[in-house]
Formats: C-alpha cells, sequence, structure tokens
C-alpha cells in the first residue's frame, strides 16, 4: 500500500485519477481503517485529504453553512452557528461512534461510506443538503440523497473527491431532528433511523416538512408522503399516524443479526414521530 | 492468649475491613503494568493461526509448502507436531487447541505459522492449502439433540444416558429428593415453563496473548495472561511432551478473565512453534478471534416446573436443563442441575440435565458456570407464581428460603448460611418500597455459588528491615494481591505498607490451583494467614533464644514478641524490626510458608433488585435503578468485593439484555467484535448499589467466604422479572433484546 | 513497498520513526516506540483501549494510520504523570478502586483528561456518555465514575 498526503485538491484527484488498483480517499479513517482490519478492503493507495485547504473548515456562505469534507463531529458539536441553523443534522453527526471516533469521523466520509445505516445521512437528506464534488472532469454539485447508490457503493465516479457538503439557509420558525434506534445507549449502529426537518408558517402549520429514513433499505431515502402528511398541521395524533403509516410503506428492510424486518419498519416511524415532534418543538410550534 | 480467637477472628480487625491502595496500583495508572501482549523479547517471532471457514469438516489434507516459502516464515505447526493424550479431557482440550482430522466450528484452528513479523505470518497462514470435505452441522441445542443430527464425535457418551438420545448427549445428571409428582398434586396453583438463554462471552477487554521460547534440551519459558499458570503448565507439558518442572509459566498481569482464561488455547501451540523455529514466539489474538475461538458459555434449554400453594408455600419444584456446551462433552450441566433449586428449601425437588455437543467452540467457564442460566429460569417461575397469586415476591423468597440445615437440592446440608439474612436486607432497604413509574417495573430474584477451596501455596519472607514480602502463585484478577498483603498485615501486626504481595511464577512458589470458583481470597487467604503463623512461631523462637526462656512462654501481639506473663520473665517487647535485623545470629532468615488444600470455602448468597423501564413502542429497556445484596463472609477490602458485585451485576445485566453469540444457517459467527456483541457501556448503567452482609463462613480464619461469582447469578431473572412486570407480558427467553421485547409486546394485543 | 519516515511528538518529546504505510499508531507506539500504555482490545475502533490525544484530540489510535502522524503531538497515559506526582485523575482510580484487572485504564485516564479539558464541569451523564466508548468489562463502571467526577471536583479546587 502507497500512503500519500497531498497539499493540494489537484494532487490528490491526480493520484486517485491515475490509480491502479483499489484507491480509498481518507479522511476520518474510521471506516476505512476498520475495513482493512477486517480484511474487507486491501487498498493499494490511500490518499489522506486533511492537509488539503479548506478541507477542514465550515465556511458561512449564502446564510447557510459550507462544512469541509475533513471537519470532524466533534469540530461540528462545537461550532455554536451551525448548531444553531441544523440542530439536527449536528446531533445526527454526533451519534456517530464514540467521543474517540468523534475526534475523527467526518460527515463526508459518513456518506461516502455508503452504509444504510449512517447516522448523518437521513439527517442531510432532511436538510437538502448538496455535495460538492471535484474530480478529473472538474466540479458538480449533487444533493446528498443521490450520493449512496447502495450498500458500500456511491455515484462517485473515479478520482472524484466530495470536498465539501452545503447546508443551506432556512426560513425563520424552522427546526430539524434526528433518531435513531439502536439497543444500548451508544456504540451501536442504527437498526432504524428518521431524520425531519420541517418550517412553519405564520399560522404555526407546518408549512414544509421532509421526512427522511435510514437502515430500513439499501439506501437512506426520503419519504415524501410522509413530509406530506404533516404539511397544514399541527402534529395532532391522528396527522402522527398517518406520517407513520407512509414511513412504514416506504421500509425496504432486511432481516440481521441487527433486527428484524418488522422490527425495524415499526422502530422506523416511532423514531420519524418522535423526530418530528422535536423538529416541531424547535421551530417553535405549539400543538 | 485466648486461642479460639487466634483461631478464628471475626472482630476486632485493624487492617482487614479497610481500603488501602492496592500494590500493583501505580503501575496500572501509569501504563507501565505488563500484560499478556507487551512483552517483547529479542529476535522474536510472531505467529499466526489459520481457522476453519467451516462449522464441521472433516480435514483431508494440509499443503504448508506455499506458506513455508513465504518471506520471513520460520514454522508451520499442524495437530502433528503435539504428543496424542491418554486420557479423553486432555486430548479434547489440545484437539480443541488444533484440530485434529476434523474442524468442528466455525474459527477452529488448523494450523500456525510463526514469522518475523505478525503481518508475514498471517499472509504465510492464508497460503496454507487445507482440503475439507464439509459435513453437515448442528448449533442449536434443540436441533442438536434431534434423532436425526448431525453428530460431532459418537462414542462419548456417559452410560447412564437415557434411551432415546443421540450421541451428542453426552452428559446426563440428576439431583433431587422428595416425590415431586406427589407434590404437585398439593399445590394450589402450578406454572410450567419453558426457557431459553443465549450463549455469551466473558468479554474481557485483554485479548488472549503470550510469549514462548524451547531450548534443544527441552527447557521451556511461557509468559501468558492466564487465570492459572500451573494450569497452563498442567496442558502444555505434556501436550508438548515436556518434563513439568522445566517448563516454566510466568504469568502476566491479566486483562480481565472471568472463567475464560482458565483453559489454553494458544500456549500450546506458541510452545510448539518455538520448538520447531528455535526462536521465541509471541501470539496474541484478535477480538474476533476471542469471540470465534475462546470459550464462551454453554446456551441453554430449560423446562420448568413449580407448584405453590394459595399462601405461597412451594409443594414441588422440577427442571429439565440441556446446555450446549459446543464442539466437545462438558460437565457444567451439573453446576446448572445442583444450583437450579439452591436457594429455596423444598421438600420435594428434582433437576434433570442433558449436556450435549453442538459445531460451536468449546464452552469454558465463565462467573459461576452453569449456574446464572439455570437459576434464572427458575426465578422467573417463582416471580410469576408470586404474581398470579397476588403475593409478595420478597416474602414468598423468604417462605421458602434454605437456612442453616436445610437439605440442599443438591445434597449436602446448609450450615451457616446468609440468604434469609440477605432477603431481609433487601425488604428493609428503601429501594424496595421506592414508588414506579408508568410502563416501569421491579424484578428481584436471588443467586447462589458454591465457591472452591482446592490448593495454593504462599511462601512469606521477612526481609532483614522487618518488612515482609509474600509471593503466592495465584494471578491477581481484581485486586487479590491488596487483600492478601492485609491479611499478612493482620496477622503479623504491622502496617499494611509493610507488606508487599507478588505472584510467583511455577518454578519459584509452590502449585496452586486456578484463580477461579471464587477461592482466591478464600484459599490463598488460609495460606497467608497459616504463613503469617509459621513465621510467627520462628520469630517468637528467636526471641526465646535472646530472653533465654522457653518458646512456649512468648506471645505475639501487635507486631512484636513479648513475653507470655510475669512467670515467663521481665523483658521488653521485642519488634519484628528487631527480631528481623537480628536474624542471622539468631539462627538464620527467617520465613513462614504454607501449602493450602482447603474446603469450607462456604456457599454464598445474594440478591438483587432492580427497576427497569421498557419502551412500549420499541421494547427498549433502561435500568433506572439496581441494588445487590450480598453475603460476603468477611469483607476484606470491602472496595473490591463492590467492585466484584457490581462488576458481575453489570455482567448480568448484558447477558439479560443484549450479549448474544448469533449462528447464521450457515454455522459461522455472525457477530464476532464489540459493535455487535453488545456488552454495556457507561452510558446504559446507572450506580449500582451495594449492601455487603458479614456471616462469617466458618471454614475460615477470619470469616471469608468467595465473592466473585455470585453476583452475575442473580440480574438474568431480576431484570426478566422487572421487564415483564413493566411490560405486563412474560419474558422467557434471553437476551431480552429490543426486538424480543417488542414482538411480545405486541403479540399481547 | 517502502517504508515512511515520521517526526512526531508523543509526550512532549520528538520522535522519529519508520513504519509501514499499514501500520496504526497504536502499533508504533507499542511495538517501536515501547509505549505499551495503550493496549489493544479490539483494534476496531470499539473499546476505547488505545486512546490517546493527537493534537488535543481524543482518539482511538488503532484507527489512525501512524503515518498521518506527522508533524502532530500525541499524548498517552504515559505522559500523564509528571515525575513521581500522578495526576489527579490517577490518583482519584487509585483512591475510589475504580480498576480491577486495569487493562481499560490508560484509556479511561487518557479519555477522562480529556473530558475535563474541555468540562471541568461535568453531570454523571456526561461523563457516561463521553466515556461510551471506554468498555469495562470489571468494575460495572461506578467506581470509574465516581473517581473521575471526585477527580473534576477536586481539579476545580472544590
Ligand atoms: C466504533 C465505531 C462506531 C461507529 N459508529 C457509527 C455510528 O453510530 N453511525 C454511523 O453512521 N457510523 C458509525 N461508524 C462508522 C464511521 O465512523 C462513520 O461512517 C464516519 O462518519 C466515517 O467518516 P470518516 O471520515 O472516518 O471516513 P473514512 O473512513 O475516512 O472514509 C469512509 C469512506 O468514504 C470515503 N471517503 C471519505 N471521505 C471522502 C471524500 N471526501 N470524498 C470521497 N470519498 C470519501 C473513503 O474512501 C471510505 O470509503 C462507526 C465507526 C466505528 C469505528
Ligand atoms: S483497540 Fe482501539 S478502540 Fe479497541
Ligand atoms: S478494570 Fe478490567 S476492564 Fe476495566
Amino acid at each position: 500500500m502507497r500512503f500519500e498526503s497531498p497539499a493540494t485538491l489537484e494532487d490528490a484527484i491526480h493520484l486517485l485519477a491515475n490509480a491502479k488498483g483499489t484507491a480509498r480517499v481518507l479522511a476520518g479513517g474510521t471506516d476505512v481503517l476498520v475495513q482493512m482490519r477486517l480484511g474487507l478492503v486491501t487498498p493499494d493507495l490511500v490518499v489522506d485529504i486533511k492537509g488539503i485547504p479548506g478541507m477542514r473548515d465550515i465556511t458561512p456562505v449564502d446564510g447557510g453553512y459550507r462544512i469541509g469534507a475533513a471537519v470532524t463531529g466533534a469540530e461540528m458539536g462545537e461550532h455554536a452557528g451551525l448548531k444553531a441553523l441544523w440542530p439536527g443534522v449536528v446531533e445526527a453527526m454526533e451519534l456517530v461512534g464514540s467521543t474517540q471516533v468523534q475526534g475523527r469521523a467526518t460527515m463526508a466520509g459518513n456518506l461516502c461510506n455508503a452504509s444504510p445505516a449512517a447516522d448523518s445521512v437521513p439527517a442531510m437528506i432532511a436538510a437538502d443538503a448538496v455535495a460538492t464534488i471535484e474530480g478529473p472532469l472538474g466540479l458538480r454539485l449533487l444533493p446528498v440523497a443521490e450520493v449512496p447508490a447502495g450498500p458500500g457503493k456511491t455515484t462517485l465516479t473515479k478520482g472524484e473527491i466530495i470536498t465539501s457538503i452545503f447546508l443551506p439557509a432556512r426560513p425563520k420558525h424552522s427546526g430539524d431532528a434526528y433518531l435513531r434506534f439502536i439497543p444500548r445507549t451508544e456504540m451501536d449502529i442504527a437498526v432504524s433511523s428518521a431524520g425531519v426537518s420541517l418550517s412553519l408558517g405564520p399560522d404555526g402549520m407546518v408549512e414544509f416538512a421532509r421526512v427522511a429514513i435510514g437502515a430500513v433499505a439499501p439506501t437512506a431515502r426520503l419519504v415524501e408522503e410522509a413530509g406530506a402528511a404533516l404539511v397544514g398541521t399541527q402534529l395532532d395524533a391522528a396527522t402522527l399516524d398517518r406520517m407513520m403509516a407512509a414511513v412504514r410503506a416506504a421500509c425496504d428492510p432486511i432481516d440481521d443479526k441487527r433486527g428484524t424486518a418488522e422490527f425495524r419498519t415499526k422502530t422506523a416511524a416511532v423514531m420519524a414521530k418522535r423526530a418530528a415532534k422535536t423538529a416541531f418543538a424547535r421551530a417553535g410550534g405549539k400543538s | 492468649m485466648n486461642m479460639t480467637k487466634r483461631l478464628r477472628k471475626t472482630e476486632g480487625f485493624k487492617i482487614v475491613g479497610t481500603r488501602p491502595q492496592r500494590p500493583d496500583g501505580i503501575e496500572k495508572v501509569t501504563g507501565r503494568a505488563l500484560y499478556g501482549a507487551d512483552l517483547s523479547v529479542p529476535d522474536m517471532l510472531h505467529g499466526a493461526v489459520l481457522r476453519s471457514p467451516h462449522p464441521h469438516a472433516r480435514i483431508v489434507s494440509i499443503d504448508a509448502s506455499a506458506a513455508l516459502e513465504m518471506p520471513g516464515v520460520r514454522a508451520v505447526v499442524t495437530s502433528a507436531d503435539f504428543k496424542k493424550q491418554a486420557k479423553f479431557f486432555m486430548q479434547d482440550t489440545l484437539d480443541n487447541c488444533m484440530a485434529r482430522d476434523f474442524a468442528l466450528y466455525d474459527g477452529h484452528a488448523v494450523a500456525a505459522v510463526a514469522a518475523k513479523t505478525r503481518k508475514q505470518a498471517e499472509e504465510a497462514a492464508a497460503k496454507i492449502r487445507v482440503e475439507y470435505e464439509i459435513l453437515p452441522h448442528v448449533t442449536e441445542v434443540e436441533d442438536a439433540m434431534k434423532p436425526d443430527a448431525p453428530i460431532l464425535h459418537a462414542g462419548r457418551s456417559y452410560r447412564n444416558i437415557p434411551e432415546g438420545n443421540n450421541a451428542n448427549v453426552t452428559n446426563y445428571v440428576e439431583f433431587g429428593h422428595g416425590d415431586v409428582e406427589a407434590g404437585f398434586k398439593d399445590a394450589d396453583l402450578i406454572v410450567e415453563r419453558s426457557f431459553k438463554t443465549a450463549a455469551t462471552h466473558q468479554g474481557y477487554i485483554e485479548p488472549n496473548a503470550c510469549v514462548a521460547s524451547m531450548g534443544p534440551d527441552g527447557r521451556g519459558e511461557l509468559w501468558v495472561t492466564t487465570q492459572g499458570h500451573y494450569m497452563v503448565r498442567d496442558f502444555c507439558a505434556p501436550f508438548l511432551g515436556l518434563e513439568e518442572s522445566k517448563l516454566r509459566v510466568t504469568p502476566s498481569e491479566i486483562g480481565g478473565g472471568f472463567g475464560g482464561k482458565t483453559t489454553v488455547f494458544l500456549e500450546p501451540v506458541a510452545l510448539a512453534l518455538a520448538q520447531k523455529s528455535g526462536k521465541p514466539v509471541k501470539m496474541v489474538m484478535s477480538r474476533e478471534e476471542v469471540f470465534r475461538a475462546s470459550g464462551p458459555t454453554v446456551s441453554s434449554w430449560t423446562d420448568v416446573k413449580i407448584g405453590m400453594t394459595r399462601d405461597g408455600k412451594i409443594t414441588a419444584a422440577q427442571a429439565k436443563l440441556r446446555y450446549q456446551g459446543g464442539a466437545f462433552p462438558c460437565g457444567t450441566i451439573a453446576l446448572g442441575a445442583m444450583t437450579a433449586f439452591a436457594a429455596y428449601d423444598l421438600e420435594n425437588v428434582q433437576a434433570l440435565g442433558w449436556n450435549v455437543m453442538t459445531n460451536r467452540p468449546m464452552q469454558a467457564s465463565y462467573r459461576a458456570p452453569g449456574a446464572p442460566m439455570a437459576i434464572y429460569t427458575v426465578e422467573s417461575v417463582v416471580d410469576e407464581l408470586s404474581q398470579k397469586l397476588g403475593l409478595d415476591p420478597l416474602e414468598v423468597r423468604l417462605k421458602n428460603a434454605a437456612k442453616k440445615g436445610t437439605k440442599s437440592s443438591y445434597g449436602p446440608t446448609f450450615s451457616d448460611i446468609g440468604l434469609v439474612a440477605t432477603l431481609e436486607a433487601a425488604k428493609n432497604h428503601p429501594h424496595y418500597r421506592a414508588p414506579l413509574g408508568p410502563n416501569q417495573g421491579r424484578g428481584i430474584s436471588c443467586g447462589f455459588w458454591f465457591n472452591f477451596g482446592g490448593n495454593s501455596s504462599v511462601s512469606l519472607h521477612v526481609s532483614p528491615d522487618g518488612t515482609v514480602a509474600v509471593t503466592e502463585g495465584n494471578p491477581d484478577i481484581g485486586g487479590s494481591r491488596a487483600s492478601i498483603s492485609m491479611m499478612a498485615a493482620e496477622e503479623l501486626g504491622i502496617p499494611y505498607d509493610k507488606v508487599r504481595t507478588i505472584v510467583g511464577d511455577t518454578n519459584s512458589i509452590g502449585y496452586s490451583d486456578t484463580t477461579d470458583g471464587s477461592r482466591v481470597t478464600f484459599t490463598v487467604g488460609i495460606a497467608t494467614i497459616k504463613a503469617a503463623r509459621d513465621a510467627i512461631r520462628v520469630m517468637k523462637g528467636r526471641a526465646a533464644k535472646v530472653w533465654g526462656i522457653d518458646e512456649d512462654a512468648v506471645i505475639w501481639e501487635d507486631g512484636a514478641a513479648k513475653p507470655s506473663g510475669p512467670n515467663a520473665g521481665e523483658f521488653p517487647p521485642m519488634t519484628m524490626e528487631e527480631i528481623a535485623r537480628n536474624a542471622f545470629k539468631t539462627g538464620g532468615p527467617i520465613a513462614g510458608h504454607y501449602e493450602a488444600n482447603s474446603d469450607g470455602a462456604g456457599v454464598s448468597f445474594g440478591v438483587h433488585l432492580v427497576d427497569v423501564e421498557v419502551d412500549p413502542e420499541t421494547g427498549f429497556t433502561k435500568i433506572l435503578r439496581y441494588t445487590v445484596f450480598q453475603d460476603a463472609g468477611k469483607a476484606i477490602h470491602p472496595a473490591y468485593v463492590e467492585g466484584q458485585m457490581q462488576g458481575g451485576a453489570v455482567q448480568g445485566i448484558g447477558w439479560a439484555l443484549n450479549e448474544e453469540y448469533i449462528y447464521g444457517a450457515d454455522g459461522r459467527l455472525q457477530n464476532p467484535g464489540f459493535l455487535d456483541y453488545r456488552i454495556p457501556v457507561a452510558s446504559d448503567l446507572p450506580m449500582i448499589d451495594t449492601v455487603i452482609l458479614e456471616i462469617p463462613n466458618p471454614g475460615h480464619p477470619y470469616g471469608v467466604r468467595g465473592v466473585g461469582e455470585t453476583s452475575i447469578v442473580p440480574p438474568l431473572a431480576a431484570i426478566s422479572n422487572a421487564v415483564s412486570r413493566a411490560a405486563d407480558v412474560r419474558l422467557c427467553e434471553l437476551p431480552m433484546s429490543p426486538p424480543r421485547v417488542l414482538a411480545a409486546i405486541d403479540a399481547k394485543g | 513497498m517502502s517504508k515512511i519516515h515520521v517526526t512526531t511528538t508523543v509526550n512532549g518529546d520528538t520522535v522519529e520513526y519508520l513504519c509501514e504505510p499499514t501500520e496504526t499508531l497504536l502499533d508504533v507506539l507499542r511495538d517501536r516506540l515501547n509505549l505499551t500504555g495503550a493496549k489493544e482490545g479490539c483494534s476496531t475502533g470499539d473499546c476505547g483501549a488505545c486512546s490517546v490525544e493527537l493534537d488535543g484530540r481524543l482518539v482511538s489510535s488503532c484507527l489512525v494510520l501512524a503515518a498521518e502522524a506527522g508533524g502532530k503531538t500525541v499524548a498517552t497515559v504515559e505522559g500523564m504523570a509528571k515525575g513521581e506526582n500522578l495526576h489527579i485523575l490517577q490518583e482519584k482510580i487509585l483512591e475510589h478502586a475504580a480498576l480491577q484487572c486495569g487493562v481499560c485504564t490508560p484509556g479511561i485516564l487518557v479519555a477522562a483528561k480529556a473530558l475535563l479539558a474541555k468540562n471541568p464541569d461535568p453531570t454523571e451523564e456526561e461523563v457516561r456518555f463521553w466515556l461510551a466508548g471506554n468498555l469495562c468489562r470489571c468494575t460495572g463502571y461506578d467506581k470509574i465514575i465516581r473517581a473521575v467526577l471526585d477527580a473534576a471536583a477536586e481539579m476545580r479546587g472544590a
């Protein structure tokens, strides 16, 4: 294996684009090193992107934030502005692993690892986050939901790197939240999860809502019907039941050592309900 | 001097009962303490093991030629490199370390390589070509008992096996007395339930590791993390054809064992590689190897039937226990059948047990081996009976509790035991009366463990400055060097910090049984106290000699020799320091020793109280409050006694809620890592409150009972009873993972 | 496959080493620098026994490539005591008997030190969640949590 830590983005792209065999971008390494250790991948080239200027920055842009691809979960949690604007996304990222993992893990890495259970991804999808991708053919922007292609697979092409993720500005009276179900209180991979982002109209009713779910399908997915069910309401019980039914209908999980399909489906809806209530309360909603 | 007080002391302690710092403390908080994997020696090779990916296969051939040509490779060993054993148990243990003819479980060692680096060894191991003939496999106890089940080994069943069992059933046991059928007729209510428990792992944080070296003269050295270095020698010397005293085994600091390090896995392999390569070889298991190929517990399938009168008297109790202990015969079932009803005073009781072989790793001990899963089933049914009869579950236990004079369900009659006092303590504790909220439930369970005695050696050396060096032969798994120093200081009448205790290697102190069975503070304690008395005898003799009086006219008090009375003569006390300083003039170095062969360990009981909250929408269980009540006989170092009670309780919490070995239909272990083998983490838990009771054990000079194991026994049922009450549905399978609890809640409608 | 030359600072001292590209910081600390205080309990980030600080951040050293440590500062358990003087956390762990086998202790100490640097007055719950990645199989955590809270109080001068 060859290890490189290029000082410029151009060099990184060049290395990756011309790599023979298996190449891996190294951000926090909390997936890459585990996979190497367990013999799941044996890279020929590892390109550490942490030394590239800008990768470690959180930059305010157009009322939103651009989060560099090497920003760690711990750094996101320490950023007051980001936390105030997108508390759900930050809490999702902060759920990733232990304090030790937080010191290294990145949101871009969480996305590119393409685990169906990745915690930050449903929250980012609910937030309508956009990834900036740079590669041998230049720069493109892609909604986060379109990055994972299936377990362990992304739509990135050879030589492409996510350089940052953009979380947009949002109207007043907005809130987001993310919840996952795990058997313990920490150190587990999500059995089911849901991220909800919503905004209230002047009448205090939900005007706009996005609900995304994780660990219940090959990739995290947006459940449009679930979001739509919340619009025009103050999350009364019947509304929440409708939203939960939409979530369950969108689930397509597997049975495995972490939970049965039935359990995943049921709890995904419960997570969505609870996250919706938290997001609503964060938006200043009163029911 | 009051002789009875000298022989048995239960009060008036100066040091026993205090909480001094442990002698190995500084090394452990500074990172200097050396554990199994922390030793490196010059010119050392690294070993790696090739393991079977198949749960059951015949090994047709092994071709290591490609591996031997890999860079850095110095030796390859297979089962052919070990001596054949005459005794089944020895051969089984060897075959578990290195498969002979058959690979019997996923992860079973098939060959091993030594090379210059670990990476080279691993790469070379992957190049060993093994031809397997794949055989049908079975991993679950109920399947392995079926008539058409794949058979692990034929011809290993004991003769007493009842008709109708296949050859996977190797052991059958029966305990009890009275007439259960008659007893059931007297019952107002009978509850009969079937239970299952998953196999769990000790989960020690330090993986198995050792460094072996061997000379051509048959002399070997082994550095190893183990609970018993004599045990390691007992296995390794015959496996390699060595003379016992030529193999010196030195125990490293041990990073947790809980029974899991009471046997060998890597050790004989490392020695064989060292023998073949002529170089020291270090071997360390990866976490995945620890899960796949060390010794988890049995899993169980048990039917329990108990009858009770309206006012809570048990009229009859019966259990049928079936344990699968992995790929070789094992006797843990006997411990299960013996402990199942031990907490009760019963007229009619019967416990039957079957051991079953499956394609899983050979089980090893885990804290009170066999007991938690047995007592879980009984305590669950007792709770259900209490609930259905509208009785207080604690009163029901008090009403039926075993006490002094009870003929135990496994035969012997109990002497001084502390169960009633422990139950009373729980009853009078504020925890038992605290209010509960919605979706919350309280559970209670009794627990029991025999505790072992056995063999241990201690030698106690009085240094010329009057300080004391104690050498003992039992690895310290949780602070025992502190307790041993305390007992030596207490007996000698000197300050704690004048004593230092170390664990000697196999050639520097006499034979000592493994650190297990909660036996160390008890047995090594006896040996230490007697070694101290031996040294005192010598020191009194020296004082007598100096004073020119009769030895019998000297007594020992507060760390000094004194004349026994005015008739003996008028001499000022002669301190230990003075005696030591003059030792070379009065007869030479001063030491005491004792080789214990003890029984009378004294059984121990515990009672656990737990409050839980169950999320009705997800099946998640949160532990809200936990209190452990346990009889310690005498707590030498109370902080370490509390630690044993807390640690055992939390291991039990893990067992109850989330820990399990999960095998797929392919017979492979699906969760060989801490991510999916879910041991409790700090945020899962509340503080674990402890109440130590001290009902002295007549079998120990200070009244000590073992405390290490009992604490893992009650949590399974205590939590199951709490969850069952909180969720208002009886749960009969462990772990009570959220999917299982939610399914039970949903099924109730 | 050539080795990588790395210069870094460990516990205040400048050190240099040659490492394979696949080696982790934990491998190098233990096998090349003879600092065996950090333990390998899993090598996959699950147990916390290998905890160190890297540029002041708590990390699992098994999840850091040794080559990444170039130009950074590494702090391990071996650097906690100053000469004869133990760190207050070390004293409190001993005083509370918050270790049994002690193999988790180096990781717990390093993690707890990082916590108190960031949050000198943590609640019990904050300590528990901060230490959730440090597995201890012996103690049930009770005494560890008490020791950390007690150390925090003493360090605040309370
Ligand atoms: C103990 C432990 C617990 C964990 N718990 C959780 C959890 O609770 N929830 C969860 O979701 N995950 C969890 N993880 C997984 C992991 O920590 C996360 O997925 C993390 O966010 C990955 O980020 P990273 O920066 O470490 O990624 P890396 O390991 O550096 O990279 C991950 C993958 O993405 C690629 N990649 C990284 N950055 C880029 C980029 N900018 N452009 C293109 N490709 C890139 C890499 O090549 C690699 O394939 C856990 C891991 C461990 C070890
Ligand atoms: S060894 Fe690094 S976290 Fe376990
Ligand atoms: S003290 Fe043994 S693992 Fe923590």
